[in-house]
């Protein structure tokens, strides 16, 4: 058996509504269509009643979501596209973010973005907004690499009491594969070492994480060892392991799809900057999407996002400093 | 005054309730405002005065297990959806023991265990998450129950508004969309916030049952946001009900209004809704002058003792305050280090 990235997102949803009466879904396309991507494909069908084609209205969809946690339920919304989530920030940020803290009553939401560059994206159906819901307080923000943290981070998106931001990424939907999905699973929030090495650090999440194991890979045969610390969530951010890797490699890049400007990337380098400094043998590095909007052309678009050549680049670079 | 008629006689229950209700929020407004202007209240305080009518009548006509999500200017239905005095003045005063602990303050309050949702400031935002709190009901098959959504004028113009109301009819929602309609947002008046004739126009666009009224007479709102929510509560879907008035103050208490156009407080529904209510009791002989002040002492002297004991409160320490957004303790960063 070899079961997708998309497919695990399937399988957690269905056994989510399987296991829990409380959880349903809620977007648009979801229902007989099942999802612009199949991600729900057959789920209304296998559970009646439960799988809610929505308008579009993404602040509507996520205050309705909000208003059935707090009624008792466990709604799980599909973006169709990260992007289009947005119209939704302010309900996401200002009322599920805040919600516990203001009236110590959980708002248990999961909001599934698919998120990314695939070719031929464009400005609008290629974004990644990790970054900027990380940065309100009361949200947990998800960004699996693999089929099998895709699946048991789902999970565990829809069974914690607060709201997650789970971003999936688009290009890893169907491109990549595992052989059965997992039983026992690494808790979110724990930072997961991809591949050891001694010479490097290059710190990644979601699709990154491969590129970063390709360049890993390559470097390899020159005589690199380059480790691999995949972030898995970026809120809460694993700071001790990504610190305890640049104490044995003294060296970090840190690579993102999105964009510079105060991402993810950034909080990482400041924090080993400000708490790790004297474990650097050299400046920490990052490498990001170009800051301009997400292009059209898939030529273009290879280029726009870190690739396994620039991150080879950026590698060997930081080795040399 | 015979009763012989069981429903006259449970209609002046119903008003004498109502006129009761519409009072204390009055004087509790009065109260924040006097506090407001000595300093004791940190931000703003926003009153509802000119509103009590309508608002009572949402809260009065909704039920344990209903759903309401209250705006700036519901003192009146809060009270009458069964807040109490105590948590009104504790988060006013941001007290640790108020529903909402001093992280949030003024009218920024609620139990959302009890259906009460404490709004947030985006306007419009609310209307959505009373449709899902009635999604949630019918997923666990509770039935015969309502949700009542208070909006102003400069509501109706944000997105939200509309979704929300989209997203009630098509989902057939017992959502009941109340529209305070009192002719300015803020300093905006009405001509500069939509421009159709009426906003029950908008009803006929979302499929749902409109209602528009003087929402300065109480009978007249307390019959129709009765039948309205009657309505809904029987399946009928969302109902919009706009009741037209005229805000009393300033948007807060910082503001002395003097763009509000002097010729609107000649016209019907420019008169205090709290005045024509006593004229009514006076009329009709269901109560007299006497009664009118032992009432309202008797709203001072609650509200008063209230205050003093909430004044006792301590506020939250922020030196024991954990300051942390997320309930999963072990996905707070630095929690489980
Ligand atoms: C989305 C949004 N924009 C702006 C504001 C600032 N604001 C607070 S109250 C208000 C006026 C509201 O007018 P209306 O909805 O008619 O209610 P009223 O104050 O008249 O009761 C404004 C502009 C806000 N709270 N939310």
């Amino acid at each position: 058996m070899s079961i997708t990235y998309l497919e695990a997102i399937r399988a957690a949803q269905a056994k989510a509504l399987a296991d829990d009466p409380r959880v349903f879904i809620y977007g648009q396309d979801v229902g007989a269509f099942g999802g612009a991507f199949k991600a729900t494909k057959n789920l209304a069908r296998e559970y009646p009643g439960r799988v809610l084609d929505s308008p579009i209205s993404e602040d509507a969809m996520v205050g309705a979501a909000i208003g059935a946690a707090i009624g008792g339920m466990r709604p799980i919304v599909e973006m169709q596209y990260a992007d289009f989530s947005l119209p939704g920030f302010n309900q996401i940020v200002n009322n599920a973010a805040a919600f516990y803290w203001r009236t110590n009553v959980p708002c248990p939401i999961t909001i599934r973005l698919p998120s990314g560059g695939i070719a031929g994206g464009g400005p609008y159906h290629s974004q990644s907004l990790e970054a900027i819901y990380a940065h309100y307080p009361g949200l947990v923000v998800m960004t699996p690499a693999t089929v099998e943290d895709a699946y048991s981070m789902l999970l565990e998106a829809v069974a914690i009491d607060d709201p997650v931001i789970f971003c999936e990424h688009k290009h890893l939907y169907n491109h990549l594969k595992a052989e059965h999905l997992p039983t026992e699973a690494m808790p979110t929030g724990k930072a997961r070492i991809a591949r050891p090495g001694r010479d490097m650090t290059i710190v990644a999440y979601s699709a990154m994480v491969h590129d970063a194991l390709a360049v890993a890979e390559e470097l390899a045969t020159e005589g690199m060892e380059v480790e691999v610390v995949d972030l898995r969530s970026v809120k809460p951010l694993d700071t001790d392991t990504v610190m305890a890797s640049v104490a044995r490699t003294g060296r970090l890049l840190c690579v993102g799809e999105a964009w510079p400007w105060g991402g993810v990337t950034a909080e990482v380098i400041a924090r080993v900057a400000t708490e790790g400094f004297g474990l650097l043998d050299a400046p920490p590095q990052r490498l990001n999407a170009k800051d301009t909007p997400v292009p059209y052309h898939p030529s273009l678009w290879a280029v726009h996002r870190p690739t396994t050549q620039s991150i080879a680049i950026a590698a060997r670079n930081l080795i040399r400093l | 005054m015979a009763q012989t008629i069981g429903e006259v006689s449970s209609f002046r229950d119903t008003y004498l309730k109502a006129y009761r209700g519409m009072l204390l929020a009055r004087v509790l407004d009065d109260k924040f405002a006097s506090l407001y202007r000595t300093g004791k209240i940190a931000g703003g305080v926003f009153l509802g005065r000119g509103q009590e009518a309508f608002s009572v009548a949402a809260g009065l006509n909704l039920r344990q297990g209903d759903i309401f999500a209250p705006l700036i200017r519901d003192a009146a239905g809060r009270l009458a959806f069964g807040e109490t005095i105590f948590d009104a003045i504790r988060t006013y005063l941001g007290s640790a023991a108020g529903p909402m602990r001093g992280r949030d303050g003024n009218v920024h309050r609620g139990n959302p265990r009890a259906g009460y949702l404490p709004m947030v400031s985006h306007l419009g935002a609310m209307v959505s998450v009373v449709n899902g709190a009635l999604l949630a009901h019918r997923f666990k098959k509770i039935k015969g129950t309502v949700g009542v959504a208070c909006l102003g004028d400069g509501a109706t113009s944000t997105g939200a508004f509309h979704e929300g109301l989209n997203q009630a009819a098509i989902e057939k929602l017992p959502l009941v969309l109340m529209v305070a309609n009192n002719q300015y947002a803020y300093s905006t008046p009405t001509s500069r916030q939509f421009a159709c004739e009426d906003l029950v126009d908008r009803a006929v666009g979302y499929g749902v049952q409109g209602h528009s009224f003087d929402g300065n007479d109480l009978t007249a709102c307390l019959k129709i946001v009765g039948e309205a929510i009657e309505s809904a509560r029987r399946g009928n879907g969302p109902q919009l009900i706009v009741g037209r008035l005229l805000r009393l103050c300033g948007h807060g208490e910082h503001d002395d209004s003097n763009y509000i156009d002097p010729l609107l407080r000649t016209v019907g529904y420019g008169r205090d809704c709290l005045k024509l209510a006593e004229e009514h009791l006076l009329k009709e002989d269901w109560a007299d002058q006497t009664l009118l002040d032992a009432w309202r002492n008797e709203c001072v002297h609650e509200i008063e003792e209230a205050l003093a004991t909430v004044r006792r409160e301590a506020g939250p320490d922020p030196y024991s305050e954990d300051w942390s957004a997320l309930s999963s303790r072990h996905l707070i960063e630095g929690q489980n280090q």
